[in-house]
Formats: C-alpha cells, structure tokens, sequence
C-alpha cells in the first residue's frame, strides 16, 4: 500500500466515512440550531442591555459593566463546567444543550453589549443635540436616530466576535452536547479510524467559511468607521 | 443559600486544591509563553503573506488565514491530538496544543497585522525606498513600528482570548489551571475549585479587558 | 559647457552659469524615451529630459498630465514600461541594477511629507544613514544636525512630525533627503499641502539649496518661484513634454497651445 494509499484509508475512508456520515449530519443540525440561537439571544441580550446602559443610571450601568467584563474575562469552557457540574447539586438541573447555550449566549451578550456601547459613544453627539429639539423623546431618538447609526459600525466586529463565539460550540463536546465534534470523537473511537474527524473538520469548514468571507468583505466595506 | 456556598465557595476545599492549582496555574502560563510568540511570529508571517504583493504568495496566504478562523481550535486541537496517531505522527499533549494553538493564533494575529500593514500608508513605504532602504529595513524600520501601534488594542484584545483558549487544554488532561481545577473538582464532588479557576481567570484577565473598553472609548470621544 | 549639453538647457542662460560646481561632460539625470502605463492608460508616452549638473528644472501640467509619475519612475518607484534613466551618465533602468543603491543617490521630497510618525526629526533623518550607510550613531546625529540645521531647524530634532506645523515637517524631510548627499533632488509639489503663509520657508530653503549647486527636479506649481529661480521649465501634457524653456519664454510667450490654457488659468490669480 503507498503511502497516499495509506494517508486516505485513514483520513478519508470511504467505508468509515459512509457509516458514520448520518450521525455526523445529526451533529451538524444540532451545531447550526444551537448557532442560530445564540446568535440572535446573544446579540439581542448585549444591544438590549447598551440601549440600558445609554439612559446613564448609575447603579444599572455599574452592574452592566460587570457582567459584560466578567464573560468577557472568563473562560467559557470554565463557566459551562461551572455551570454543568455545580448548578445540579444546588437543585437547577439543566440539560448539556442549555447549559452551553446559556453560557455562549451570556458570553455573545457581554462582547455584544461592549461593541454596540462602543457604537452608541461614537455615534455623533450632534446626532443626539440635533434629534433632541425635533420633539424625539430620549428613547425615540436612541431606537431612530442613534442605533442605527450604530448599527453600521459595530456590523462588523460583531460579526467577527459571533463567529468566534459560535465556534466554540464544539465546547459542548466535554458536556456531552451530541454536536460535530462530539459524534466525530465518538464515531472516531468506535471506528478506530480517523475519517469522522475529517468530516467534522469539513462540515465546521463548509459551515463557517462562508461567514469568515462575509466578514471579510463587511470589514472592507465598512473600513471608514472602526470601532 | 447555604447551600450555594456550599456547592460553589466551599473555603476548605479550595484550600485543598490550592497547590493543585497552582501547579495548574504554572501549566497555563507555559503554554501561554509559547503560544503567544509563536501565534505572533506566525500571524506576522501571514499578514505579510496575505498582504503581498505576488498573487502565489497573497492567495494561499489568505485561503489559509480563513480556513484555520473556520475551524474551531477545539476540533484543530482533537484533529492534531487524536487524528494524526493514525498517521503515525503521535505528539505529547503539550505540543499538540502548540500545533493547534499555532496554526489558530496565527490566523487570528495574522488578521489584526494585515489590518495594521494597510493602515499604514504607501507614502511611508515610498519614503523610506527613496532614501534607499531594503524592503526589508523599510518593514522592520517603518512599517511594523506604525501598523502594531495602530492595531495594538486589537493584539491585545486578541491575546486576551488565547489565555482564555488554553482552558481548551484541558481537553487533553494537559493538566493546566482548569484541568487541574476540574480534576479538584471531580474528587471532591464540588465545584469550588472551578470557582477558583474562574476567580484565577478573573483576576489576570480583568484588569486587561477593563483597560481595552477605557482605551477603545477614549478612542470613540 | 553649454556645448556638451545637447538638450534645450543649453539655451538658458541661467544654467551655463548655474554651476559653481566644474563643467562636467553628461547630465546628472537623464530620462530616455520613457513610457508607463497603468492598465490601458498610458501615462507617459516618450518622455526625454536631461537635467544638467547644478540645474533646476521645473516641471508644469495640468493634473494628471503625468508629472508625478515620471518623477516616480527616475528611482523606480514606479517601474518604467519602456526607456533609459541615467544617473551621471550611469543606466539605472533594466535588470542587474542595484536599486538601493541608486535610490540614496537619488532624494525625493513629496506632497504629503511622509515623514515617519513613529520618530523624531533627528531619528527620521538618521534612520537612513544608519541603515543604509552604516554609519554610526555619532556619526548619523551630526549628519542629522548639519541637515536639519541647513532648512532652519536645527532646535527642533527632538520633534516628532505630530508636534511640528506642515511646513517644517516638509523642512525636515526635505533635510532627510539632502542627508544623503543625492545628485539630484525631485520634488513632486512640496509645497501644495501647506497653508500659505507655510509655503514661504520651504521655497526660501529649495532657493538655497540651488545656491549651494542642487541638481533639481521639481513639480510644482509655484508659478512666481519658477520665474525666479528656475533654470528652465518643462511643461507635460498627456504623458508628454511639449514644450520647454526658459521661465521667461514660457511664461511670457508659450509656443504650445495646452501650455497657453494652462497658464491664462494660473496667472489669473496672481
Ligand atoms: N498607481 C496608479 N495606478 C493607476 N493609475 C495611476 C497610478 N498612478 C497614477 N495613475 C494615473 O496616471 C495618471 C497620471 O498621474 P500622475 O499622478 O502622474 O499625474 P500628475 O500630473 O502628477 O497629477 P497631479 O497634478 O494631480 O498630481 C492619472 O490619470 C492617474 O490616475
Ligand atoms: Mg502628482
């Protein structure tokens, strides 16, 4: 057997590829559904708390901080473990899929928040002086004049940050969440071969390339205002 | 309530898993010092790659930096792991977190450097030649200064990640602070010692973060 | 001299005498035949000029004539399609040639100043000398404060670009390029990014450089310092040289007729 021969019946196996491709497929729908979610939970959590933020009262402000430094500091794979193994003992019983989309979407949430503040601070104080007098309340002119405005310009590094976070789906893996990677690892070990790895590399590949295009041409599109 | 602070910040235990954490700690902090020159060097490599000016070198440059930001690092790290011992190639858990940290750093760092290489203009490219410095003595000398000042926040920002991506680590029992916590964790049946973890994080990472969001405000004002 | 040199130099008055410095036999820049495209536009079509030793050569034209991109080509920052560029009577075009090498022989001034943020007056003129002259630090800082002395500076090397007005950042790149000690000088329009009561001191300091025998190329249009101080003037149109003298021929009595447009246009103002 030459050494090409050797290299596809490991890494792309036919057989293996063919009696595990289904499973795989299975954990392909489980990452795009778990994706989705946290995705728009998180985006909307962060904007819905900078909105907050925008109205300045001290204390709220304060803990908003907080929260978003803390998921920002933190580890994700800490907290889903922190999450998964500590909460049952205390009585909160969540599923692995729960527990990792609460965790991401908290995570998403706290870079989200950051980024549209970041957005609404930029947005011209003039915008805020000139919508004022109009007859626009505070809030009418943070929903019309000011988000987006912000919008445009946080589009971007949100897209980036969202990626990032939707990749780390695959965490789910150490909690038994039944995503790629985890019927990967599972398919690899029963079939002692390593094609099921190779698929999940692909499926993930096939999955998220098209959004790190996309992103790439956000990023040159919008390169006149950088947050 | 009581019981919370049982489950969550049980203070004898976390002064049992101390010195496991510790050692933990020590873990994460070896990675870290090589992981991050590495990614650097290689992200550096890539931005020049991506931004060359010959189509050979600028294509694959690119394909490269995108396919490694498509993957996620656990499943590069469990590919390069668990995957290439079928193909003989069987490394120790340490550096096939390298591996894996190497190629995902790179790609990451190797967009904050080509974001900073375009910034800085051609006029400064077309000074520094007409004074008849090398291309290379141009980019050491000029270039590279400007475009890393002018994407410093985002080096950094980005460096905050890869200490928090070496938890991932722990996935191949490479025995750093959350494997080692999560161990802890295990034999006690609580799970203070990821508190601790968590506290550990905290600490080194928050003051990093607080001080991006300050710098990225003055920034917007 | 003036019979050793062929091009319509040798007709100007001023640039027979113009050289304290020995008549020497062949110019110190000459452009042969010179063709750019960028794309399907062609840029410059059969460009030929000759800047003799000690001259100051002024270069007109409408904007996109062509101007900055022949100045360009004479170091190669822009890489001529078609064409012999000759540094003292050396080829400096084709393949085997030593760019770096040339291009310290060669200064170049721009419109933006380009100076490094990132450094000093001191260190941005010394940057070169150290890097590509090897020279040592004491040496470098001495060169760098005779040069920044020479456009008036000299208490201002510790400066970065962010900390000095547009005019004398232009001074200080001016003074990195004369550092060098080039043959010859190009200026592409050093003055048309500065606020008017800048222009004068870059003007007074190009003025003395020419006193001191500074070969010249400059692209501008700072119509009553051509006429003061130039040898002679070129004036581009489309990619080409169609006309050049004397400032007080083309001025008073241009022959081409873009030449005539260009100027009824810019004398207005003046
Ligand atoms: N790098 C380039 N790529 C494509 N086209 C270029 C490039 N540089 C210059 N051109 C084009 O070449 C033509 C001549 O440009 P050039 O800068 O030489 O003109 P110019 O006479 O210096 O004009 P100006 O007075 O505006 O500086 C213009 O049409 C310009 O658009
Ligand atoms: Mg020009």
């Amino acid at each position: 057997m030459s050494d090409l021969d050797r290299f596809i019946d490991t890494f792309l196996n036919g057989a293996v590829l063919a009696r595990y491709a289904p499973d795989i497929l299975r954990g392909v729908w489980v990452t795009v559904e778990l994706s989705v979610l946290i995705v728009i939970a998180g985006t909307a959590l962060g904007t819905l708390l900078a909105c907050i933020r925008a109205y300045r009262i001290a204390p709220v402000s304060f803990l908003i901080v907080v929260y978003a430094d803390v998921f920002r500091a933190l580890p994700p794979l800490v907290l889903i473990l922190l999450a998964y193994f500590g909460l049952p003992n205390v009585g909160v019983s969540l599923s692995s899929f729960a527990v990792l989309f609460a965790i991401l979407c908290l995570t998403l949430g706290a870079f989200a928040e950051e980024i549209v503040w970041a957005g609404i601070t930029a947005t011209d104080r003039g915008q805020w002086e000139a919508a004022r007098p109009t007859g626009l309340g505070f809030t009418q002119t943070l929903v019309h004049v000011v988000l987006p405005q912000a919008v445009r310009m946080v589009i971007p590094p949100l897209t980036n940050r969202a990626i990032a976070i939707t990749k780390m789906t695959a965490l789910g893996t150490v909690i038994g969440v039944p995503d790629i990677l985890n019927q990967a690892t599972t398919a690899q070990s029963f079939s002692g071969n390593a094609s099921p790895l190779t698929l999940a590399a692909v499926a993930y590949v096939v999955l998220f390339l098209p959004f790190v295009i996309l992103s790439r041409w956000l990023e040159s599109r919008f390169a006149w205002r950088k947050i | 309530m009581d019981q919370l602070i049982q489950q969550f910040f049980n203070w004898d235990i976390m002064m049992r898993a101390w010195p496991m954490l510790l050692r933990g700690l020590g873990m994460t902090l070896l990675i870290c010092a090589a992981v991050i020159p590495l990614g650097l060097l290689g992200g550096l490599l890539a931005a020049l790659a991506s931004t060359s000016a010959r189509p050979w070198l600028r294509w694959p440059g690119m394909a490269l930096v995108d396919l490694f930001r498509a993957l996620p690092p656990l499943v590069l790290l469990i590919f390069v792991y668990a995957g290439l011992p079928f193909a003989g190639i069987r490394l120790s858990p340490f550096a096939a977190v390298t591996v894996a940290f190497f190629l995902n750093n790179s790609a990451y760092y190797g967009e904050i450097f080509r974001a900073g290489l375009i910034s800085v203009g051609q006029g400064q490219t077309d000074a520094a030649r007409s004074t008849g410095l090398t291309a290379r003595q141009t980019l050491i000398h000029v270039v590279l200064p400007q475009a890393t000042r002018n994407v410093l926040p985002d080096l950094i920002s980005n460096t905050v990640e890869v200490v928090k991506l070496t938890s991932i680590a722990s996935v191949v029992s490479m025995g750093e602070l959350l494997h080692a916590a999560d161990l802890a964790r295990s034999v006690t049946y609580n799970a203070s010692p990821l508190t601790m973890a968590a506290g550990i994080y905290l600490l080194m990472l928050w003051p990093v973060v607080r001080l991006l969001s300050r710098y990225q405000r003055q920034i917007a004002v | 001299m003036s019979k050793t040199i062929m091009s319509p130099a040798a007709t100007s008055p001023t640039a027979a005498q113009a050289g304290a410095a020995p008549a020497v036999a062949r110019p110190t820049l000459e452009l042969i035949g010179l063709r750019k495209s960028f794309g399907a536009i062609e840029v410059l079509r059969d460009v030929s000029l000759r800047v003799a030793r000690s001259e100051m050569v002024f270069v007109l034209g409408r904007s996109g004539s062509g101007k900055s991109t022949m100045l360009r080509c004479c170091n190669r920052l822009e890489e001529p399609d078609a064409g012999e560029i000759l540094l003292e009577g050396e080829r400096i075009t084709g393949r085997g040639v030593n760019l770096d090498r040339v291009r310290r022989r060669i200064g170049m001034v721009f419109q933006n100043f380009n100076l490094y943020p990132h450094l000093d007056a001191r260190r941005n003129v010394t940057l070169a000398l150290r890097k590509v002259l090897g020279q040592s630090r004491e040496e470098a800082d001495a060169r760098a404060a005779e040069a920044l002395a020479r456009v008036g500076l000299a208490d201002r090397a510790d400066s970065y670009p962010a900390q000095l007005s547009g005019g004398q950042q232009q001074r200080v790149a001016i003074a990195r390029a004369i550092a060098l000690e080039p043959a010859v000088m190009l200026f592409d329009e050093p003055t048309s990014a500065l606020d008017p009561e800048l222009v004068g001191d870059v003007l007074a300091v190009m003025r003395e450089l020419k006193q001191d025998g500074m070969t010249m190329l400059v692209v501008s249009h700072e119509m009553a310092f051509a006429r003061e101080a130039a040898d002679r003037v070129v004036f581009m149109a489309e990619g080409r040289i169609v006309e050049e003298g004397p400032p007080e021929q083309i001025f008073t009595s241009p022959r081409h007729e873009s030449t005539r447009a260009f100027l009824s246009r810019y004398s207005f103002g003046q």
